[in-house]
């Protein structure tokens, strides 16, 4: 019965993932609309494997989603002209920072990791904030656009059709949940569970806790930068912000949002925080404010997320 | 060549010596009891025994090898499992998950990102085991956390036999028990020694349980051994019986 209700839930998410193009004009919005939810949830699902799965807090994954969108932007604009190396070049740039700094924040925990974490993606924002010449600084990196994908003889054109581009962002989002969903559920995956539980017990199970949340938190930083990288396309610009510790807070509010400790919750809090941006946003300037007081009144009254409180009400 | 030995270890809280000059060789098959009034340093001498931090002085060794300077996990994968007086368990898992885990690690699959149809079967069948020998098959599925003290007692105890250890490192298992739930964590651990020949240690502050159930007794009062022995021996001792059995019951 268990097994079904989680499928449940799949089932339906892919559902409306899969139709959105046909439905999200009815109802409001418009297609690119859609894409930014999928692209930001994809970072916010990547800081709940580390934050919900893993009990682990990072306060700046925005360090690797700005490796990926700027390891995409220049390599395209001046390496190779196609988005599928872009892509790959982002991962990896964004997996490589991620493996080194991990490997010097590893030992510490709870608000100290977050507090260093947030350090490392602020110096990543001064650094593409100064180094003009490369980034384009301030002004962001722009002459350069995402490429249509050729495949062969297929090709398909990502870079006008932006339902093509949809559905190219929903592909990569369903190869990152599926890889997420795919380790929670191995050996590997309930490892990490048990340091979130209890990191005492799990280090007298002879599981290396250091060694294992490092690893967790390489995996993340590589999916938060294959979010970065299909941010950059979305934009066709990549800016310092994309690194800013106010980018690393948006996932975080996203994931807890949604209810951390739900496979598909940072995507529900990815929507719902998207859509109130561009609905407050059109009102004021100052969108952070009534969202951050939302976020506020969010956590205190709804702790487990919206998802959580879902299912509270059906269990009792 | 005993399993583990303890070499004069000590253990320093600043100025307070929790644990003073300790030495203890446990041999293979052995049931060894440390009893000792409270704040005796029982548990300090577990924590130096598993890793949970150095002594301030002193060696232990396992199987003849040092493993002093080994870390928690290092020592869990030679074959040194321990429970906790405070219960220390997965509470938002299930049961079957609480026991899964161990299994795992102790079949060497914490890295593994996938596992085989026929591996699956083998550790969800060593889980069964694990869940039959405890009695704990009917509440599998629900979380450990929502048990009662005396279930997750049993898990703390499964979880540690789940990594197949060769030396059991038992801190109060009937801590906070019922009399029947003792009854029933007694006759665990004494199949466990009698059939299994399973090497433990044991900490209890219950003497009927001591007394049943240990080869050799070891007594601790403010960290020092204060006697050691047989429990025919250690229940004749007038040291133990001034400083301890007498003055607490
Ligand atoms: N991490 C620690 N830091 C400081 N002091 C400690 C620490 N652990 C134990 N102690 C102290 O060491 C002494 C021995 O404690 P320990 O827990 O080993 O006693 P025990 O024999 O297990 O007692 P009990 O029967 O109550 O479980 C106590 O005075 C305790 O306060
Ligand atoms: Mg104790």
């Amino acid at each position: 019965m268990k097994k079904f209700q989680d499928w449940q839930g799949t089932i339906i998410v892919w559902a409306l993932l899969l139709t959105m193009p046909f439905w999200i004009g009815h109802i409001g919005g418009y297609t690119t609309l859609g894409t930014r939810v999928v692209v930001l949830a994809v970072a916010a699902m990547s800081v709940n494997f580390l934050l919900g799965f893993t009990g682990v807090l990072s306060f700046g994954h925005a360090a690797y989603f700005g490796l990926g969108a700027y390891g995409a932007g220049l390599t395209i604009k001046y390496l190779a002209a196609s988005s599928m190396a872009g892509l790959v070049a982002g991962v990896l740039l964004g997996t490589v920072g991620a493996m080194l700094i991990g490997l010097m924040i590893v030992r510490l925990r709870g608000v100290y990791f977050a507090m260093v974490t947030i350090a490392f993606g602020q110096i990543f924002y001064f650094v593409s904030f100064r180094w003009v010449n490369l980034t384009g600084g301030d002004d962001g990196l722009t002459g350069w656009t995402r490429m249509p994908l050729s495949l062969g003889p297929l090709s398909l054109d990502i870079l006008h059709d932006e339902t093509a581009f949809y559905y190219f962002v929903l592909a990569c989002f369903g190869a990152a949940a599926a890889g997420m969903a795919l380790l929670l559920r191995s050996p590997f995956g309930r490892t990490l569970l048990a340091i979130r539980e209890n990191e005492r017990r799990a280090r007298f199970l002879g599981i290396p806790v250091d060694q294992h949340i490092w690893m967790s938190f390489v995996i993340s930083a590589a999916f938060a930068s294959l979010a970065g990288v299909v941010y950059a396309y979305l934009n066709n610009f990549v800016d310092p912000r994309a690194f800013r510790w106010d980018q690393s807070g948006d996932f975080v509010i996203m994931a807890v949002l949604g209810g951390m400790r739900s496979f598909w919750g940072p995507l529900i809090g990815a929507a719902i925080f998207v859509v109130l941006q561009d609905k407050l946003s059109s009102l004021t300037d100052y969108w952070m404010t009534p969202l951050g007081l939302f976020f506020v009144l969010a956590v205190v009254f709804f702790p487990r997320g919206v998802l959580g409180m879902l299912k509270r009400r059906r269990a009792t | 060549m005993s399993l583990l030995e303890a070499r004069g270890v000590s253990r320093h809280f600043g100025s307070l010596v929790a644990v003073d000059d300790v030495s203890l060789s446990v041999e293979s098959g052995e049931l060894r009891a440390v009893i000792g009034p409270n704040g005796a340093g029982k548990t300090t001498f577990f924590n130096l025994l598993s890793g949970f931090f150095p002594p301030t002085a002193g060696k232990i060794l396992f199987d003849g090898r040092d493993i002093t300077a080994l870390s928690a996990h290092q020592r869990v994968a030679l074959g040194i499992a321990r429970t906790f007086q405070i219960t220390e368990i997965f509470p938002e898992l299930t049961v079957m998950e609480n026991l899964l885990i161990p299994v795992e690690t102790a079949a060497g699959l914490r890295t593994t990102p996938w596992l085989t149809k026929a591996r699956r079967a083998e550790t969800e069948a060593r889980v069964q085991d694990l869940l039959q020998m405890s009695g704990l098959t009917p509440k599998a599925e629900r979380l450990a956390g929502e048990l009662s003290h005396g279930d997750q007692r049993a898990i703390e105890i499964m979880m540690a036999l789940a990594l197949k250890p060769r030396l059991l490192l038992l801190d109060e298992p009937t801590a906070g028990m019922g009399d029947q739930e003792t009854h029933d964590v007694v006759r665990l651990i004494r199949d466990l020694h009698k059939k299994e020949r399973l090497s433990i240690v044991l900490i209890e502050h219950d003497m009927r349980v001591v007394f049943h159930l240990a080869d050799r007794i070891l007594v601790l009062a403010e960290g020092a051994m204060l006697a050691e022995g047989t429990p025919k021996e250690i229940a004749a001792n007038e040291k133990v019986q001034a400083a301890y059995l007498g003055g607490v019951e």
